[in-house]
Order: structure tokens, then C-alpha cells, then sequence
């Protein structure tokens, strides 16, 4: 059964997605109590997978994807540019969808009440944006560098400095909630939720590579993540491509 | 022909964390329609751990057609189906620190589903929290359709019908009770989409 609806024509593909985390990681004691025990179901993918929520660019400002012009002064930190593209596995952009990220400042801290951490706010940065990516599937924030933070999962445990990202794509079945890491962090190893990648390959697409081409002279250093969502087998009406 | 050679390899997912709220959540999505529309129905429920525990910093997200059961995306170009103005289909709630998520909008139409058969109404929803390396995601049926629900292809993929029934809301006045069992003995239904 669960063989036959693995690839349904016209679905998301299924191969490549053992690289995500399980959903049991004890490392991450996070996981332990939340982890459903009981196995998935295997679902085709009907209409109602196959679409998705659509945005539009309704309702985004013109300053939602600069981090640092949302207050009156500018944000502490290191000032940087994050940009990438967001394609398929087939390298086909995922044009005009919705990206919204969320950060820690410089200090370490984020602008929320649940966050303990004794480090700094800083009145000038509220660490949220957004933006839909071009008709090349690009998109663009100015930021600063998040600060690495504290965590009570294990004695001394240091969460790399990182940024999460959330994005939509074309479908309910694309849907991806992810985080980007910053080269050469030295608190990889002793992160589970970073190790909770196991492949090399795939920890290191988590990876954004530093990118002297787009960093502005005087100004700030640019960064690059590019993500790559699920591709879709063609379907019968779709002509094979070259 | 693009060989699995040439494919890139996927992004994987991490974790929500605690501290969403401030982006996520900034703008309120969890109302489709307004509560005067004629046929607003509420969807509330609570999410609990592998201990019975409420689960305070989770968010789930919904997806659905709408009453005439036309999802309001380009793939679905049934065009004899009505679209509805100001009908998305999408909604976002956080739990608050009861557990506790609350959706307004209407009752879904009947989808197609796999082989001319159809799907009876159904909400797509995923779940995501702190300590879920991945979302999960699940499906709302509604507890009136029992003929519809027998019939449904998705619903008889799950063989276990103690299982099968955590995806039928519960009647409450003015909707429809859905709780989220992430672990545990009574473990909601999680699809593999
Ligand atoms: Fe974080």
C-alpha cells in the first residue's frame, strides 16, 4: 500500500526527504515528549496537498525586509545583507512566495517575553521581517548578525548564532520551516538541533556561505542562502523537460 | 531529461523554537471569515504532549476550499466552483498557555481526491512547535458527514479506527472541537505528505 502511493504523477517528490531530522532526536530533549511514537501515514498527494496558500504582496511594507530601519535609530551590531534564491530541486525559481524570518540581536536576546536570557535588548531592533521573492525567486533582507544564546537543553549548551526562516511555496506540500547558520560557527558540534541533520551534505545547505560579491564596501557584509524546496514530478500534461 | 543526478538536494527543516511569536504571529490569522458571517463555524482545541501536558508554545496552520469546496490556488481550475472574495482558506494560530488555538471560518465543500473518487470535507493542518524538528500535519473531518467520511480515500488508509477517529472534530456550540495529541496512547493521525 504505502509503496503504491509513494509517486503519484503530478505529486511532490518523496525521495531526498530522509534528510530531514527525525522527529525523535533524545539529544534534543525538546523532541522526547513531543515526537509522535506512532507511525505516519503515508498520504497521496490530492488537490488539497497540491495547493496551498497564495499571499500576494498584499499587506508587506516596503521596510519589512530591512531589519534595521524599523525604529528610530539603528540597531547595535554587525549590519549584514542576507540574500539567496529559493528553487526547486529541478532549479526552477519559486517565484512570488512568501519568506518571514525571525532573529535574536546582536546580544543574543530576543525581542520576546519568554526569553530569560540575561543579555541586552536593544530598543532599535525587534529581530522579524519579510518579503516575497522576485519573479527569479530572489529575495533580500538587511540585518544584523544574531548573537549565539544560552539554552537549558544540556549543561553549558550554546545555540549557534542563526537566523529561522519560514516559506511557503506552491503548495500545502512545500511548506518549510528552517534556520540558517553562519560559516564557520565553532558551536556546531554541541548543537542537537543543528546535528539533528545527519548527512554532511544536507547540515552543510543549512550552512550560508559568505559573499564577498554582494557585501557593499563601507557599508555591510552580504551573506547567501540559497534553499531548495521539493520539485514535482511532471505530470502527464506537462511536456518532459530538455 | 533532468536525471536525479542533476537534482539539488532539499533544505532541511529545523525547529520553530520558542520565539515565533513576534513574527509569526504578528498579524492575526486566525480568523477567515468574520464571526457575523452567515456561516462562521469556530474551531477550537488544545495540543497536549506524550504526558498529557498542554502544549503553550505551539502553532498550528490550517488549509482549506471553501464552502463550495474550491481551493483558492491556481491549481484547482474548476472554474464552474465559485471563488469567495476575501476567502484565502489559510489561517495561523498560536496556542496560548492553556494549549488553546481557536479558528473562525466555514465549513469546506467536498474535495476530489485520487482516481474521480472524492474526498469529504476536510482542513489540512500542520503543527509546529518547539522540539518538533519537522511539522507535523493532520487533517480536521467533520463528525456530521459519516457517509461521506466512510468513503473518504484518505480516511481509509488508517487502519486503526481508534486512530481514525482522532481526526473527527467534536460538536461544540457555534462549531467544532479538535484537540492534538503529539504522543502517547491517544496519539492524533499524522500523515507523511
Ligand atoms: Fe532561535
Amino acid at each position: 500500500m504505502a509503496q503504491q502511493t509513494r509517486n503519484i504523477a503530478g505529486g511532490y517528490r518523496r525521495e531526498g526527504s530522509e534528510i530531514h531530522p527525525p522527529y525523535l532526536y533524545p539529544d534534543y530533549k525538546g523532541t522526547r515528549l513531543r515526537a509522535p511514537k506512532k507511525p505516519l501515514i503515508i498520504v497521496p498527494h490530492t488537490l488539497s496537498e497540491l495547493t496551498g496558500p497564495l499571499f500576494g504582496h498584499t499587506g508587506i511594507g516596503p521596510l519589512d525586509n530591512d531589519l534595521t530601519r524599523q525604529h528610530e535609530g539603528e540597531p547595535l551590531g554587525e549590519r549584514i545583507i542576507v540574500h539567496g534564491r529559493v528553487m526547486d530541486e529541478d532549479g526552477r525559481p519559486v517565484r512570488n512566495s512568501l519568506i518571514e524570518i525571525w532573529q535574536a540581536n546582536a546580544a543574543g536576546r530576543y525581542a520576546h517575553k519568554g526569553d530569560q536570557h540575561p543579555a541586552p535588548l536593544d530598543p532599535n531592533f525587534s529581530g522579524a521581517g519579510r518579503c516575497m521573492t522576485d519573479d527569479e525567486g530572489y529575495y533580500r533582507f538587511i540585518t544584523i548578525k544574531p548573537g549565539a544564546y544560552p539554552w537549558g537543553n544540556h549543561p553549558n549548551a550554546w545555540r549557534p548564532a542563526h537566523i529561522h526562516f519560514s516559506l511557503f511555496g506552491p503548495a500545502f506540500a512545500t511548506r518549510l520551516v528552517t534556520q540558517m547558520y553562519f560559516p564557520g560557527d565553532p558551536l556546531f558540534y554541541q548543537d542537537p538541533i543543528f546535528q539533528s541533520v545527519r548527512d554532511p551534505k544536507a547540515q552543510k545547505r543549512l550552512i550560508s556561505t559568505f559573499d564577498l560579491e554582494t557585501t557593499v564596501p563601507e557599508w555591510a557584509l552580504a551573506f547567501r542562502f540559497d534553499i531548495v524546496l521539493r520539485g514535482r514530478d511532471a505530470t502527464p500534461f506537462e511536456r518532459p523537460h530538455a | 531529461m533532468s536525471s536525479e543526478r542533476s537534482r539539488a538536494g532539499i533544505t532541511p527543516s529545523q525547529t520553530v523554537g520558542p520565539f515565533f511569536h513576534f513574527s509569526l504571529l504578528k498579524e492575526d490569522y486566525s480568523r477567515l471569515v468574520g464571526s457575523d458571517h452567515p456561516s462562521a463555524i469556530r474551531i477550537e482545541g488544545t495540543v497536549y504532549d506524550g504526558t498529557g501536558e498542554v502544549v503553550p508554545d505551539a502553532m498550528l496552520e490550517i488549509w482549506q476550499a471553501n464552502s463550495a469546496g474550491r481551493y483558492a490556488h491556481p491549481e484547482d481550475s474548476r472554474e464552474g466552483l465559485s471563488l469567495e472574495e476575501g476567502f484565502s482558506g489559510f489561517g495561523r494560530c498560536g496556542t496560548d498557555s492553556e494549549g488553546r488555538f481557536t479558528f473562525i471560518t466555514i465549513k469546506p465543500g467536498p474535495v476530489p481526491g485520487p482516481e474521480g473518487k472524492m474526498q469529504a470535507p476536510h482542513i489540512l493542518v500542520s503543527v509546529f512547535a518547539r522540539g518538533l524538528l519537522k511539522r507535523l500535519t493532520t487533517r480536521i473531518y467533520f463528525p456530521e458527514e459519516e457517509e461521506a467520511n466512510s468513503e473518504d480515500p484518505v480516511l481509509a488508509l488508517i487502519e486503526d479506527p481508534e486512530m481514525k477517529k482522532t481526526l473527527i472534530a467534536h460538536p461544540i456550540e457555534g462549531g467544532y472541537r479538535f484537540d492534538v495529541h503529539l504522543q502517547g496512547e491517544s496519539q492524533t493521525a499524522f500523515f507523511d505528505v
